[in-house]
């Protein structure tokens, strides 16, 4: 038996440690917003995060995200703010078209806003040129990254940072 | 284009649970008759509607279309609630279930008033050319770029503004008034004097007593109140917070789990399965011999994945093991040498006598093209959930035909169709690779051989290597010009056509054209991929017209222009994306622009695309794109598709190349068959034209133009003609560059 914990719950499961995280989360704790794209790290559709960094859970091996904090699209917006500002950007700009990559593009998005609020355009290309978006959402994800950024840094003017 | 005379006559009825449902009879007589034992044991909600109006006055779509991206539940509710004059705010969609009255024939057949013209390729389906006429009854479609031009436009907006009249017909009587006294506003209907007025769903059970007319008058562009605004999508809140279900997140209880690997050849099957290497495997249930691929069933994907793995097997032996992708063209060039040689063309088009222009011509250019396959790849791959239990199929998928596809389980498991439950969920992109039933056949008989509910999933390397291939071609050109440098003659032979018959069409004045086509079947299975023939035509095409214009010493802009003097639609697209582009203006050192235009699925779309060449790769850094589908029905879900297919377009330009390599497909993931990315993706321009023309689709009319344009860029920085794609296989080097003066 391993402990996981995601989004802050912790789950006992009887799995094979090397199972890669990306199943464990689907298939045993039933958190199907993030996906299963290549398995190969390619494509960057089942990116989670690691104790707040983008990690590719199909290629993760469960046991090394053992007592460390695993973060899922579903666990990135706050009861009391509501939606995350990317998630709210992704609105706005009405980024997502089929939307399968999407919780994996909103994940390292948020990473990389954690780390830099003022991102400039190639901050961006290093940040997300991890993902395929086979619907071509490219050109809406830079501008909502860019609008996230300018949300979250009127948010921390304004008052304590956001705790996505 | 075809034409269906038939009228159809529209009904009413009551759904139970309070909801009064607006339907709209397809076919004249007696349609239970006719769909009874088709229905018969399906769930009693699924009656033959599009609109329905709830106590609490909200109306919801009824759309018989799957969302792959597209947005077209958004769209085509707008189109029906704009006829209602609905309220946006009280405006719910539901996908339609995979049912008779949903499919696209029984649209074709008479849905709406008076002569209706459909496309091509649709008539062609419904007649069953492409498929047998019984399994064209069972098509639920969406694809080629018609939900918009056909369901939106024949069946959401009459069903809206028919069930408007009857709404206002009851109030009249309701009320004693005249029915002219009356006027529609966001969901009430209110009484010119300010004294009366009635929501919708107070108005609803009497209304739907009521015959809706069979001609309701659909308003004028001017008159739209939602058509033509930018509305946001229905589905994006879902696909940002992860609550979207896509086929593959479908979780009956007791679920396990499966993957398969096929033949690595088409064709062949398995020949011996040696399951000793996996049974001590923990959470291994079963192997199953599909007859031409292998299923391991298991607690997990990845138990399944890891035995399946590890499993022998033996694939038979068969006559393609050997076939290279050179051979493949090798063959397609002997075969149009040969149809040439013995006067067996193929003919598409012809126009004049090209064979004696070219005799008295000034000049005569010729050149040839190649394409490769090329896989859809989309992002969620192939899968499926199916269970039997009590006497039925439940089957949860993501699919572009999900009537269709209830008919292949039904038959795979020969079982009537009654008993086929599918449950739609969104897809994780389709391009038309989710209209091909495979995957959903091998999952139906997977779980006919468990007890429990089991989710097929493919690996990647199974989804690309057993897709339905874009086909490889070659195409040859020949044209004369006279001494001013016009085009006096085109000819043109390609091989292997499919659909849409026009594709290889082109809109230029030319007097003498003659094309044609051979036909070589190769073992590899063709498949319907965003925008079809469109794909290969547009880049042969506008690449050849762009080295006539090259040849003739002519800017390749203005030289297009000058041959569409008769086409005030294709150069009012083509002027605005030169005016916007900046056509003119001078560029940075190894850097090029180019230029293409292309019609399909009813939509003229005119590119410009810049490159920059850093180190002999290509970077697209801008692309302007102007647009004239007639109407933009959803303007940011044109920008959308716009944008999506010059980035799907430049991914298969610059990378997209499926080889055949001992018989199977050569490349697996996304490392050999890779995409463009986020730091390749150039901004994008989109200017839409809304001239009031017929209203086209535009899923796929993005795609088309920007291979040529892009291609014809590299020549405008390079001096290099691609005439073989993709882009990647080309050395563009400093070395190759200095040609610039071939004109």
């Amino acid at each position: 038996m391993i402990t996981l914990t995601v989004n802050g719950d912790a789950h006992e499961l009887d799995v094979d440690p090397t199972t890669p995280l990306l199943w464990v989360i689907r298939e045993q704790i039933g958190l199907t917003g993030t996906k299963f794209g290549c398995g190969i790290a390619q494509c960057g559709s089942c990116t989670v995060h690691l104790d707040g960094s983008p990690i590719r859970a199909c290629v993760t091996p469960v046991r090394s995200a053992v007592g460390r904090q695993i973060t899922t699209i579903e666990g990135i917006s706050d009861p009391i703010h509501g939606l995350h500002p990317v998630q709210k950007a992704w609105i706005d700009e009405q980024v997502p078209q089929c939307g399968y990559c999407q919780s994996g593009q909103i994940m390292s998005a948020v990473a990389l806003l954690a780390g830099n609020s003022s991102p400039s355009d190639s901050d961006i290309d290093l940040a997300m040129s991890g993902h395929i978006c086979r619907c071509g959402t490219y050109p809406r994800i830079r501008r909502g990254i860019k609008m996230a950024a300018a949300a979250l840094r009127s948010e921390s003017e304004e008052k304590e940072p956001f705790n996505g | 284009m075809g034409k269906w005379t038939r009228r159809a006559f529209i009904s009413a009825g009551v759904l139970t649970g309070g909801a009064v449902v607006f339907g709209i009879a397809i076919r004249p007589g007696n349609r239970a008759d006719k769909v009874s034992a088709l229905v018969a044991g399906a769930d009693e909600t699924l009656f033959n509607v599009w609109l329905k109006i709830s106590p609490d006055n909200r109306v919801t779509a009824i759309i018989p279309h799957a969302d792959m991206g597209q947005g077209v539940h958004t769209t085509l509710a707008m189109m029906l609630a704009d006829e209602l004059d609905a309220d946006w705010t009280l405006v719910d969609f539901m996908e339609a279930p995979a049912h008779k009255e949903y499919a696209n024939y029984a649209l074709a057949r008479g849905y709406a008033a008076g002569d209706v013209e459909f496309p091509s390729w649709l008539v062609d389906t419904v007649n069953g050319i492409f498929l047998l006429a019984t399994k064209s009854m069972n098509l639920q479609i969406t694809g080629g770029s018609t939900s918009v031009p056909t369901t939106g436009q024949l069946g959401m907006r009459v069903a809206g503004a028919a069930t408007k009249a009857v709404l206002l017909q009851a109030a009249a009587s309701t009320w004693g008034v005249p029915v002219n006294e009356l006027s529609a506003h966001k969901s009430t209907i209110i009484h010119e004097s300010g004294a009366q007025s009635a929501t919708y769903a107070e108005l609803a059970r009497n209304a739907a007593e009521l015959n809706l007319p069979v001609n309701p008058i659909l308003k004028t562009a001017d008159q739209f109140t939602i058509m033509g605004t930018d509305v946001q999508r229905f589905d994006v809140p879902a696909k940002v917070d992860g609550s979207a279900v896509f086929g593959i997140d479908a979780m009956p209880p007791g679920l396990k789990y499966a993957t398969v690997k096929a033949s690595p050849v088409f064709g062949t099957g398995v020949k011996s399965i040696d399951e000793s290497s996996i049974q001590d495997m923990p959470g291994v249930r079963k192997v199953i011999n599909l007859g031409d691929a292998v299923a391991v069933v298991a607690d997990g994907y990845w138990q399944a994945k890891k035995a399946l793995d590890k499993l022998a097997i033996e694939f038979e032996q068969g006559e393609n093991d050997a076939i290279e992708q050179s051979d493949i063209f090798t063959r397609f060039a002997l075969a149009m040498d040969q149809a040439v040689r013995n006067g067996e063309e193929i003919t598409d088009l012809t126009r004049g006598n090209a064979d004696a222009a070219m005799e008295s011509a000034n000049i005569i250019v010729d050149a040839e093209y190649r394409v490769p396959y090329l896989s859809h790849a989309p992002m969620e791959p192939m899968n499926c959930t199916a269970w039997l239990h009590d006497d039925i199929c439940e089957v949860w998928t993501g699919t572009q035909n999900p009537l269709g596809f209830a008919a292949e389980v039904a038959d795979a498991l020969d079982m009537d169709i009654a008993n086929v439950r599918l449950h739609n969920g969104l897809l994780g992109g389709g391009f038309g690779r989710r209209a091909f039933p495979d995957y959903v056949i091998q999952a139906a008989r997977i779980a006919a051989e468990v007890s429990y509910p089991v989710k097929l999933i493919w690996s990647r390397e199974e989804d690309m290597r057993h897709d339905h291939y874009r086909q490889a071609s070659i195409s040859r050109f020949k044209a004369a010009l006279d001494s001013s440098g016009k085009p006096t003659a085109w000819i043109n032979q390609y091989v292997d056509k499919h659909d849409p018959i026009e594709a290889p069409h082109i809109p230029y004045g030319i007097e003498n054209q003659f094309i044609h086509y051979t036909d070589t079947k190769t073992h590899v299975p063709w498949g319907f991929w965003r925008s079809v023939d469109h794909s290969l035509h547009a880049f042969f095409t506008e690449s050849f017209i762009d080295e006539i214009a090259v040849r003739a010493g002519q800017d390749p802009y203005r030289y297009r222009r000058d041959l569409l003097n008769h086409e005030p639609r294709f150069r009012a697209v083509l002027d605005l994306v030169a005016t916007k582009s900046d056509w003119d203006a001078p560029l940075p050192e190894n850097w090029g622009r180019g230029i293409a235009i292309h019609k399909s699925f009813g939509t003229i779309v005119a590119q410009v695309v810049e490159v920059e060449l850093v180190a002999g790769k290509v970077f697209p850094r801008r692309a302007f794109c102007a647009v004239d589908a007639g109407f933009a029905m959803h303007p940011d879900g044109i920008r959308a598709q716009m944008e999506s297919g010059i980035i799907f377009g430049l991914t298969a330009a610059l990378y997209g190349e499926i080889s055949i390599r001992r018989g199977a497909v050569a490349q697996s993931n996304f490392h050999d068959y890779p995409m463009l990315r986020m730091n390749e993706s150039p901004e994008i321009e989109t200017y839409i034209i809304n001239s009031g023309e017929k209203v086209g689709g535009a899923g796929e009319p993005g795609t088309p133009a920007i291979a040529p344009a892009l291609v014809n860029a590299i020549f405008n920085a390079t001096g290099k003609r691609i005439r073989e794609l993709p882009v990647r296989l080309h050395d563009l080097g400093k070395e190759d560059l200095g040609a610039k003066d071939v004109a």
